[in-house]
């Protein structure tokens, strides 16, 4: 009878009549036996000759002892040696035997990795970057039929759907893009107000603040936001879809994911960013105002009575017609990223982060263009 | 060989909020025995089993695992009794990131100090322990079959030749052949390596060809604990209907003459 808890001892062994008898003893067990292969084949084995295992002393015995006697019997039959065990408890013998039959069925382990040259590999990412771009463009084409059948047939539109994802990517998110752009109004009005008192200019912090918040920054900070709390979740959602099959169940039962998953969040999320694009550029304003006060001794009249001159409807309109651009962007890139996990956990987590960084990416290249845009456009109707 | 006990269970309750699971539970399971622990759907089997190996907690009576009270054990101690415990998973459980034999191995370098060839070695051997074919001991867990995933998940299980062994549905969702392969292989391994399975299934076929003891878990309590042969001539309805239903008698006379 084993002792409840054999972890204590290690394996030992004890080399007796010239060497050609083994004495083995103590816990042979995956925790006694440590380092105890190459201790082994540094004992003083005779040359020649007969070699008897006696086993009896052994406690406890289990596969990875049965594994080391295993090895140790073969490395002295491979020396010349005559092998031979004595003293094996019957339910050893059937381990060890059950062992030696299932050796021969060891597998090989490790992947071969093959070598590659650069050539190789620049080609390869070059293909993949075909492909993921191909892939994009097959998803918002099947995005945009969906989007159409949907809307020959409003029924096909989940309204339910989308109002749940009003709430989760736009209501709840009204606290952070509340305080943020309150803060960068405050930041923006605090670097320009050093600059400006020092020209008296001090009421243009009105100009400095609205044009910028209002034209640039409160749009982009907002679909920065809202790429990383709900294009991330979007990601992952489907991406764990994907991988626990999921998505091949909709499938199945004649369900398109596209429909259910995809265009619910885009409908929600090109009616939310706008939305939190304008609550943002309020709060910003409010944010220089206070500094405006503080700083500048600009009161709330005086401030307001300024915006009202230097910002013009068209700038406000320009900051607010981004957002919708940056919504399919976050939408597009964050669901069509978790359609592309594949098996495994890990690749959870690798689309989930791609898709925030893809589209925060693609949020300020779009907002490049527009820049860039506006300001050929003002060029060429002056 | 007097009987040891592995597990003992007195009095285990266990409510979710008004939802009572467990009520009274008392269960006493012996070192070397293959024990199954049977009932229908949602009767609380596999919660019974997360109680034993500490996944789940309960609200009173007392569980011992391995001669130690689970509910008052400290850290250290807790961490020692899972090495000397495994669990094979319903769905396997294998984690995705790794291969078959990375999987394996990873118990092994995480519990032992031993060298890198012979963790190679002993995942080798028990992967060929599991009856895995070769070429499956480099592929990752979503590239094999139901059937694979269940032997790499008992090699994973069997990695630190663990005192108990927990089994959770080991025939769910495999083939007849591929089942009672299993069968033989959990027989064989429990054989050789003296080892006590716990077995939470409701296959008649595994109950009766490889279990020493069953107990039958039904209205919050343990209805009936015994051999099958003892069970099916209990006298209590719900254990009759479960022995007697359609598929209960073809498996009855198949193995219980």
């Amino acid at each position: 009878m084993p002792e409840l808890n054999p972890l204590s001892a290690g394996a030992s062994v004890a080399l007796q009549e010239a060497g050609h008898r083994l004495v083995c003893s103590g816990d042979w067990s995956v925790q006694g036996i440590s380092g105890f292969r190459m201790r082994l084949d540094q004992l003083a084995w005779p040359k020649a000759g007969a070699l008897v295992i006696d086993f009896s002393k052994v406690v406890h015995l289990d596969t990875a002892g049965v594994w080391t006697l295993h090895h140790l019997r073969q490395a002295r039959q491979a020396q010349g040696l005559q092998v031979q065990l004595e003293g094996m408890r019957p339910e050893h013998d059937a381990l060890l035997r059950l062992v030696e039959a299932r050796a021969p069925q060891m597998p090989m382990i490790g992947r071969q990795v093959p070598r590659q040259s650069g050539l190789q590999w620049l080609g390869q990412k070059g293909w993949h970057g075909v492909e993921q771009t191909q892939g994009m463009l097959h998803f918002i084409g099947e995005n945009v039929v969906a989007l159409l059948r949907a809307l020959r047939q409003p029924t096909h539109l989940r309204f339910r759907h989308i109002l749940s994802n009003v709430q989760q990517a736009g209501f709840d998110a009204i606290p952070i893009v509340g305080l943020l752009s309150f803060l960068v109004g405050m930041v923006v009005a605090f670097q320009g107000a050093v600059q400006l008192s020092r020209f008296g200019a001090n009421i243009f912090i009105a100009d400095l603040v609205g044009l910028s918040m209002l034209r640039e920054l409160a749009p982009m900070m907002v679909a920065v936001i809202v790429a990383g709390r709900s294009g991330s979740a979007y990601a992952a959602q489907i991406g764990t879809m994907k991988v626990s099959e999921e998505i091949d169940a909709l499938r199945g039962m004649g369900i398109s994911p596209m429909e259910l998953l995809v265009l619910p969040k885009l409908l929600a999320m090109l009616i939310v960013l706008p939305l939190l694009t304008v609550y943002a550029d309020f709060l910003s304003v409010i944010g220089g105002m206070v500094v405006a006060n503080g700083q500048l001794h600009v009161d709330a009249y005086a401030f307001l009575d300024r915006f009202d001159d230097a910002v013009k409807p068209a700038t406000f309109l320009f900051g607010v017609g981004k957002a919708p651009v940056f919504a399919v962007i976050i939408t597009l890139v964050g669901c069509y990223s978790g359609f592309q996990a594949q098996g495994s956990a890990d690749s959870v987590g690798r689309q989930t982060t791609t898709s925030v960084v893809q589209s925060i990416f693609l949020i300020i290249i779009a907002d490049a263009i527009f820049a860039i845009a506006s300001s050929l456009l003002n060029t060429v109707f002056k | 060989m007097s009987a040891q006990p592995v597990i003992e269970i007195e009095h285990l309750a266990m409510r979710f909020g008004a939802t009572v699971i467990h009520d009274d539970i008392n269960l006493t399971i012996n070192r070397g025995e293959v024990f199954a622990i049977a009932g229908e759907s949602g009767c609380g089997k596999s919660t019974l089993l997360r109680q034993i190996v500490m996944l789940t907690p309960f609200n009173a009576g007392r569980i011992r695992l391995l001669g130690e009270d689970i509910a008052c054990i400290g850290e250290a101690a807790a961490k020692r009794l899972r090495q000397r415990c495994a669990i094979m998973f319903q769905g396997g459980a294998l984690f995705s990131g790794l291969t078959v034999a990375e999987n394996v191995a990873l118990p092994l370098r995480e519990h032992t100090n031993l060298s890198a060839t012979e963790i190679t070695e002993l995942a080798q051997i028990k992967i060929a322990l599991a009856g895995l074919p070769a070429d499956a001991a480099n592929k990752y867990p979503r590239e094999l079959s139901g059937g694979l995933k269940k032997r790499a998940a008992l090699a994973r299980a069997i990695a630190l030749d663990p005192e108990i062994l927990f089994l959770d549905e080991p025939s769910a969702g495999l083939d007849p052949l591929a089942a009672s392969a299993l069968d033989e292989l959990v027989l064989q391994l429990q054989a050789s390596l003296r080892l006590t399975v716990v077995i939470v299934t409701h296959d008649l076929d595994l109950l009766w060809r490889v279990c020493d003891r069953v107990a039958i878990l039904g209205e919050k309590r343990v209805l009936a604990v015994g051999t099958m042969a003892e069970l099916a001539a209990s006298p209590h309805p719900l254990v009759h209907e479960y022995f007697y239903g359609p598929r209960g008698r073809v498996a009855k006379e198949q193995y219980g003459s």
